[in-house]
């Protein structure tokens, strides 16, 4: 472990990873950690370790987010890297580790208060409401937002109407950011597969989360369809000063979008650091191109 | 300011409203100036009560998402409930026990609601005939609910608003006209609101809905009340105004089937889907009937009517189940939609 962490050079630990590393634990660390919440970093994993059944998906990941960066995740299939936005996003409970979000440490992070906790995502596998339409989709994104009863809502005066209209015109909004106003009528689930992985980004910011979970926002498009998802993920964190944690499988867009890397081998970060570190690490190399001889002591098997 | 306003209304107002305008003024003036009392008492009341359950199912199962085959258990429920608060509370106004009746609907939906927390669609619809076999047994079981009556079968209360009596077949349909439309209004706006875009969510996609915010637990629960509300509702106008008795019998698993048939024909998650399904299933026994004696003369007897159309109500949902899976509602719009193109050419 201690090994990955030699890669790193220029990130700067935050002291509560630092004293995690040195084994120390109980509650002068927690002491600690409440000064350095005020630093930069939104999110952290503390030594997260999820596994299913035998088969172990993460282990002992220590990973920081700093405050409007884009940080990448990379790694083989089966690397953990969706595992990794589960966790964060209270699908998976870890084994042991904890995460950080908005300055308070959780062992599973409670999935129904997500959205309020300013964390949005997107699925791997597209997670759009098929029968609303466009706009609606885009709408419901409010949903965390939503003071009122459904009574209130039946008769649709006062905070009912307000939320609606304002919960209306940021959708539309979104909706022209991303283009995607010329389809806002339309069923979600007729929309071609591109387009509905954009519909989805639009999804989540609408509900302006300060972090936001990319799973794969790229995967199956074409090379055009790619580069507007990333002239798109650049301008919402430009405008909205968002910090993204997106995982891909295309190197190349990777390292052109991403301000830091990190990546997963069988569960454990092997490396962490800018693109151009990141590509020059032997053990990334190794990972990606694969080394059998010379592995002798096994890690990372 | 004052050209808004007035702009606003005179623009937007016929486009929308239209239609439902239209059937409206044929419900209200139309159909009682040509309507037999047959009509009334065979085809229009068991229509209308069947429509509200029909729309109450769907908030339910087209909307939210979860598979219920305890309608009619909720709609003897909200029967024995308006009925029992008419006769004990004295002076209590019509509405306010049809509305108690509902409510205490909504409770007792809400209890058979609880298992949704954890189970879905086959298992769910199972537990939900939990429901059906024990309110039906309950009111059997305990006489006190049917007021110790020998026979287990009641008179249902005259129905009047503020001294003003809706008697005869004509004056039931338009007290269940009204109180039809009112409720539909409000199921309109329910699922229109941000509410009603939560149960599409819960129904769509689970975590994704959890994950966004929204809080899926209450909102199935919701659903649950919501939509036992408003068949509860139905219930009264059934036995209050269709049969006027109220009898557990009446209120059997066949009756839930028969609403579950009626959203699944009519059209998931739409509103006029049920109104669309219960036409069909209220017709078209009297349609087979008359047909039948016409073609078969006596042998069509009705013995071989009731089976005749058990087959092909059945030969029919599967038909629509493979050639129409959003049902009647979507037949009706690709239809008018021909019609639409066909006349802008000619």
């Amino acid at each position: 472990m201690t090994l990955a962490f030699g890669a790193l050079g220029s990130a700067p630990f935050p002291p509560e990873l630092q004293e995690h590393l040195a084994g120390l634990d109980g509650p002068v660390r927690r002491d600690d950690e409440r000064q350095a919440t005020v630093s930069d970093t939104v999110l952290d994993l503390v030594g997260v370790t999820l596994s299913f059944g035998g088969v172990v998906a993460l282990t002992e990941i220590d990973l920081s987010v700093r405050r409007g960066e884009i940080l990448a995740i990379i790694g083989p299939n089966g690397a953990g890297k969706s595992s990794i936005i589960n966790v964060i996003s209270g699908v998976y409970q870890p084994d042991r580790g904890q995460v950080r979000l908005s300055g308070r440490f959780y062992a599973q992070v409670p999935t129904q208060q997500l959205a309020r906790l300013g964390v949005a995502r997107t699925f791997q596998n597209l997670a759009l409401f098929k029968g609303l339409s466009v706009l609606d989709n885009v709408v419901i994104g409010r949903a965390h937002k939503t003071q009122s009863s459904f009574i209130e809502q039946i008769v649709g005066l006062g905070r009912a109407r307000t939320e609606q209209t304002d919960a209306r015109s940021r959708a539309l909004d979104v909706l022209d950011f991303l283009h995607l106003s010329h389809v806002g009528d339309r069923l979600a689930g007729t929309l071609p597969y591109g387009l509905q992985k954009r519909v989805e980004l639009a999804r989540a910011l609408v509900a302006e989360p300060d972090i936001l979970l990319l799973d794969e926002p790229m995967a199956g498009m074409t090379a055009t369809e790619k580069n507007e998802m990333v002239g798109f993920v650049r301008a919402a964190r430009d405008r909205f000063g968002t910090t993204v944690v997106l995982i891909e499988h295309d190197i190349g867009v990777v390292m052109g979008l991403s301000d830091r890397v990190a990546v997963l081998d069988y569960g454990r970060k092997i490396a962490d650091g800018t693109p151009d570190e990141v590509q020059r690490d032997q053990r990334v190399i190794d990972a990606y191109l694969g080394v059998a001889p010379e592995n002798e002591d096994g890690e990372g098997i | 300011m004052s050209t808004i306003t007035y702009d606003l209304p005179a623009y937007r107002f016929p486009a929308r409203w239209a239609t439902p305008l239209t059937w409206l003024a044929i419900a209200y003036l139309g159909v009682p100036l040509l309507g037999s009392d047959y009509l009334f008492e065979a085809i229009l009341l068991p229509f209308l009560a069947l429509s509200l359950a029909g729309l109450g199912l769907n908030i339910l199962t087209g909307y939210a998402g979860q598979v219920s085959l305890g309608s009619a258990a909720f709609m003897a429920v909200g029967a024995f409930a308006a009925f029992n608060f008419n006769l004990r509370i004295d002076g209590l106004p019509l509405i306010v026990s049809m509305v108690l009746a509902g409510l205490a609907a909504a409770g007792i939906g809400l209890v058979f609601g609880l298992p949704s927390l954890r189970l879905k669609g086959f298992y769910l619809a199972v537990s939900t005939l939990a429901a059906q076999f024990f309110v039906q047994w309950a009111l059997t079981k305990f006489s006190w609910f049917s007021n110790d009556s020998a026979s287990g079968v009641i008179d249902a209360p005259q129905l009047s608003v503020s001294g003003f009596a809706f008697e005869g077949p004509v004056g039931r349909y338009y007290f269940a006209l009204t109180v039809v439309c009112v409720l539909t209004l409000l199921a309109y706006r329910l699922v229109n609101s941000q509410t009603g875009r939560n149960f599409i969510a819960v129904r769509e996609n689970e975590t994704a809905a959890r994950i966004i915010g929204v809080p899926v637990l209450k909102t199935k629960l919701l659903a649950f009340a919501a939509s036992s509300f408003v068949i509860g509702i139905a219930g009264v106008l059934w036995a209050f105004a269709y049969l006027r008795t109220v009898e557990p019998a009446g209120f059997n698993l066949d009756r839930s089937f028969q609403i579950l048939f009626i959203v699944i024909i009519g059209g998931l998650a739409s509103i006029r889907g049920a109104f669309f399904g219960a036409a069909l299933i209220v017709v078209f026994p009297l349609v087979l009937s008359r047909l039948g004696s016409f073609l078969l003369g006596d042998i069509f007897n009705s013995g071989v009517l009731d089976m005749s159309q058990r087959i092909v109500l059945g030969a029919l949902i599967i038909l629509f189940l493979i050639l129409e899976p959003d049902g009647l509602v979507a037949l009706w719009d690709r239809i008018r939609k021909r019609i639409g193109t066909a006349t802008v050419r000619s």
